[in-house]
């Protein structure tokens, strides 16, 4: 027994033994592959992911994965490519066997764009049944992306099994994107895949259709027909595209103009130095983020939060030392106050220049103003729309505070009548400060917004001036409801001129639409009526 | 309230009024520092401006320059005098840059200027420059079409960046539907005109190219870059090929971020990004989108690794970036010095004639040579953007690119050479052997 035992034994052993050699015995032309990483050449890198994706070997999933990450290392000396993990240990990927450390002569394979496509497409058919519905339908949709024939089996594979809708709709829009481009399909197939692409009718299906080359009669004119449908479509997509963009370009106007609709528009003051208060609020959204960064990292997605009612401190504190210090003597001196305002905002771009240097500065987006979402078959991305709520939001508090607060009813009583509202026993003055304070600080909030999508330099006020001046007066001076409907008029008219007429005359013919307006209507959309115009 | 229209016109009036009063304030401080200078050195005016839109860029190059005087001054001087900085500060005012340039040669009495940055600055500077005789450097990559006696141009021209960007992505993406995007100067407009012209002589369709300017400072791209995810949707392979110049790229590139245009599907292409430029923006959406330039800071060169490590101990900032117009101008420095030397005279008109055929080596391990028609040799290098705001080399020409003065795509100067030494003209036409003359 003990003999037949250890017969046995030795079979099983020497079994082992076979599998444990057979591998890479047989995995020649893989571990070749693998090597080819070594050569910093971006064509054999190329070889060497199709014969790695397509090996069917359990080291093919981490080794691209590693490549797309860059963690794949790979010694141009000893040929030797390893897969560094997330946790700092490291695999040989030709054998798989851990090692304790890479050399340092190793470096990270270099991927070009054509690579990364390669690449892509190579993760998404060897993570088409992931267990991870987000890592499926990212493999769906890279499948789509690159149509491949090699990977129609591995689709049709996970088509079977997959239960979850959306993933199966993107694995269905795959298929029908691999079929039209596989040349031996039948016609059948082919015209059930347009007819699936017409479905989806987004741009890339556009894409597909359009750019599938030699077909037989009856696809062509299927898919002639698809594309029509899907163009006319796109059509009145683009038309709620405009408006959206349009609303969009209005709310960063309203919000540059809104500071200056107190200023200028209920003040009376010509703050030419208005854009330097928005830049001063993203230069101290920048300071917040930076202070963030070094100290609290993981209060960097509150950093906007932060930063908003410090920028409107900020920046209020510096218009009341303005105000106080220089506007206070030039009330009822229009010229000199835009002279004076004019030259303290060069002063003031030249200190920010001086203190944070004339480059610009980095101000990050928190991840929830980072991306953008499908609405039909427009693309809103979240900053633009986190902009839109908050310049409302901005304005609707700016709204109440004039009218249900003391200080509101305040400054209305004396931009309205100064004189009257002395001899009631307002402090004029104080009030003149607090004003023109709120307006500078509502402009140092708009500087936050402003620092996510513009550059945060010293020049950052300028580009933001003329437009907020063209809103307040186009809207009607010393009317909030009309710096609104102007800020929105003029960014929707602009939005839908623009791919008309370009970006350029686009702007000049708002411009001359304005001048034109003014002609016709000198105090605006929403004039003053009333003793309150006289005085 | 006060009646708007008066507002506007008392607007545009004192603009202007405050405008001329600071530019006679700049004057007259200059003229003050002119005044302590020494007999016994050698002055080099700096002409860059260090404040107004450009000084983001322009700023680096001044202090290039002062760094580049510093370490030859270390080394002696030039013909045993020291070398003497004269900095002036054109405020990005184009007619201001003619002004400054006339009291740098006329009052500071300069040997050499290094300057300009836009092209409208220095055609501004080109008549000063002709009409006082002195010597100009400029750094910048430009559309070409110009050969000045008095100018020396050691940035890229058209086929020295444009050109090879194009050639790159065509064999190497595949790409078959271009944009050209750009803003609305002298520069895009020219350079896209001979990029249009390059298209189609290799056989892309009119339908396949689309062409699109927008305002200096343009910040709200949503419906442009719309339009462009919009053109990369027709089948073919799309690339965006940008000349969008300035503040105005970190809203582009923003937008294309978050509307999730990646690299792999429509490459971006850029003539006017550099390190300094990505400094303001988080670079990790934009992995893989392309700069073409003669000089990146990442490649690994002796002379790269020195220069950047002596430049960052000057500055006293470990991160300071260095960027391709500042190589230009260690490449022209160097040539001047070279080139005084070699006369043994500061005389514009002895250095003008040294020039051309002096050799300088560059900082990525080749030597640049001043060409006849005052344009120098210079690699061509395609760099693809990482996630730490550096370039990572892609592809490079396999040697140096003489550059072209004029260019060869466009009808109106493919016969036009500029040849300083034998024919002593700026726009010789080689059909029928006339030199044009300053009249065109």
């Amino acid at each position: 027994m003990p003999a037949h035992l250890s017969a046995r034994l030795c079979t099983f052993v020497l079994s082992l033994f076979l599998i444990a050699f057979a591998l890479p015995a047989f995995a020649g032309p893989f571990e070749d592959a693998v090597a080819k990483f070594a050569n910093d050449d971006y064509s054999e890198t190329e070889e060497a992911i199709g014969v790695v994706a397509s090996s069917g070997n359990k080291l093919a999933f981490p080794i691209i994965s590693a490549l797309q990450d860059g963690r794949l290392m790979a010694d141009p000396e000893s040929k030797k490519v390893y897969v560094t993990g997330a946790d700092g240990k490291s695999i040989d990927a030709a054998t798989g066997e851990p090692v304790a450390s890479v050399p340092d002569s190793a470096s990270a394979v270099r991927l070009n764009n054509r690579l990364r496509r390669s690449v892509d497409a190579a993760v998404g058919s060897l993570t088409l049944q992931s267990p991870d519905l987000g890592v499926r339908l990212q493999a769906a949709q890279s499948v789509f992306k690159s149509h491949e024939e090699t990977a129609l089996e591995a689709v049709d594979g996970a088509l079977a099994k997959e239960t979850n809708r959306s993933v199966k709709a993107a694995l269905v829009d795959a298929r029908a994107a691999i079929l039209l481009f596989k040349s031996d399909a039948t016609e059948v197939e082919k015209l059930e895949a347009v007819a699936t692409l017409k479905a989806r009718g987004d741009q890339e299906a556009l894409a597909l259709l359009t750019g599938m080359g030699d077909q037989p009669a009856s696809v062509t004119k299927a898919a002639a027909s698809a594309i029509g449908s899907i163009q006319s479509s796109l059509a009145v997509w683009s038309m709620v595209q405009n408006a959206w963009y349009g609303l969009s370009l209005g709310s960063v106007l309203l919000l540059a103009a809104i500071g200056l609709a107190i200023t200028f528009g209920v003040m009376g003051v010509i703050n030419m130095a208005h854009g330097e208060m928005v830049m001063i609020g993203a230069y101290t959204t920048f300071v917040v983020q930076e202070v963030i960064r070094t100290s609290y990292p993981g209060l960097f997605d509150y950093s906007l939060l932060i930063a908003v009612p410090l920028a409107f401190l900020v920046a209020g504190a510096i218009g009341v030392l303005i105000e106080r210090s220089i506007i206070r003597f030039l009330y009822g001196r229009p010229l000199e106050t835009l002279l004076a305002t004019w030259g303290l905002s060069l002063v003031l771009q030249q200190a920010v220049r001086t203190m944070f240097g004339p480059t610009n500065r980095e101000v990050g987006n928190p991840s929830w103003m980072s991306g953008a979402f499908e609405l039909g078959q427009i693309t809103i991305t979240y900053n633009r729309l986190w902009i839109l709520v908050f310049t409302l939001a901005v304005f609707a508090i700016l709204l109440a505070m004039l009218r249900y607060t003391a200080l509101g009813l305040e400054m209305r009583a004396v931009t309205q009548n100064r004189r009257m509202a002395a001899s009631m026993g307002i402090a004029t003055s104080r009030v003149d400060a607090l004003t023109f304070g709120l307006g500078s600080g509502i402009a140092g909030i708009a500087g936050v917004a402003l620092s996510q999508i513009d550059n945060v330099s010293p020049n950052l006020g300028q580009s933001y001036i003329i437009d907020s001046f063209m809103v307040v007066v186009f809207g009607g001076v010393g009317n909030l409801w009309g710096t609104l409907v102007g800020a929105f008029t003029l960014g929707i008219a602009n939005k839908f001129l623009e791919p008309v007429a370009g970006a350029v005359l686009g702007k000049i013919a708002i411009l001359v639409l304005i001048i034109l307006f003014i002609q016709k209507r000198p105090r605006g959309l929403f004039a003053l009526k009333g003793r309150a115009v006289e005085a | 309230m006060l009646n708007k229209s008066t507002h506007d016109i008392a607007a545009s009036f004192s603009r202007r009024g405050v405008l001329a009063a600071t530019a006679g304030l700049m004057l007259g401080l200059a003229s003050l520092t002119g005044a302590k200078a020494a007999d016994d050195t050698i002055k080099v005016g700096v002409l860059h401006s260090l404040s107004g839109t450009m000084a983001i860029s322009e700023t680096t190059l001044k202090d290039t320059i002062l760094f580049l005087i510093d370490e030859q001054n270390k080394k002696g001087g030039v013909l045993g005098k020291k070398l003497e900085a004269v900095v002036v500060d054109p405020a990005s005012n184009w007619p201001l840059f003619a002004e400054k340039a006339r009291e740098l040669i006329t009052k500071d009495k300069v040997a050499v200027v290094f300057g300009c940055w836009t092209s409208v600055s220095r055609k501004s500077v080109l008549p000063v420059f002709k009409e006082l005789n002195n010597i100009l450097f400029y750094p910048v990559q430009y559309e070409g079409e110009e050969s000045e006696r008095n100018v020396f141009y050691t940035g890229a021209a058209p086929n020295q960046q444009a050109i090879p960007a194009v050639d790159y992505l065509m064999k190497e993406e595949k790409v078959k539907r271009w944009v050209l995007a750009g803003t609305d100067y002298v520069y895009p407009r020219t350079t896209n005109k001979i990029l249009e012209a390059y298209l189609k002589s290799k056989g892309v369709a009119q339908e396949d190219i689309m062409i699109n300017y927008t305002p200096f400072g343009h910040s709200d791209w949503q419906t442009i870059v719309a339009d462009i995810k919009k053109f990369g949707s027709a089948g073919k392979k799309t690339a965006v090929v940008s000349t969008i110049n300035g503040d105005a790229n970190v809203p582009f590139y923003k937008e294309l971020g978050n509307q999730g245009i990646k690299a792999k599907d429509i490459p971006v292409v850029a003539f006017s990004v550099g390190e300094e430029e990505l400094a303001g923006i988080d670079t990790k959406p934009l992995l893989g989108h392309l700069a073409a330039w003669n000089y990146f800071e990442s490649i690994k060169t002796p002379a790269n690794e020195k220069f950047i490590k002596d430049w960052q101990a000057y500055t006293k900032n470990p991160k300071r970036v260095t960027n391709d117009p500042m190589e230009a101008h260690v490449i022209g420095f160097n040539m001047w010095v070279k080139a005084v030397e070699k006369v043994k005279s500061t005389d514009p008109d002895k250095v003008i004639d040294a020039l051309p055929g002096i050799e300088a080596p560059n900082l990525t391990g080749g030597v640049s040579k001043m060409l006849p028609n005052h344009h120098i040799t210079k690699p061509v290098f395609i760099g693809e953007i990482k996630g730490n705001g550096q370039f990572d080399v892609v592809w490079k020409t396999p040697g140096l690119v003489a550059g072209d003065a004029w260019s060869k795509e466009l009808d109106g100067s493919k016969d036009l050479i500029g040849d300083w030494v034998g024919k002593k003209c700026g726009n010789f036409n080689t059909k029928t052997n006339k030199c044009l003359g300053s009249g065109s």
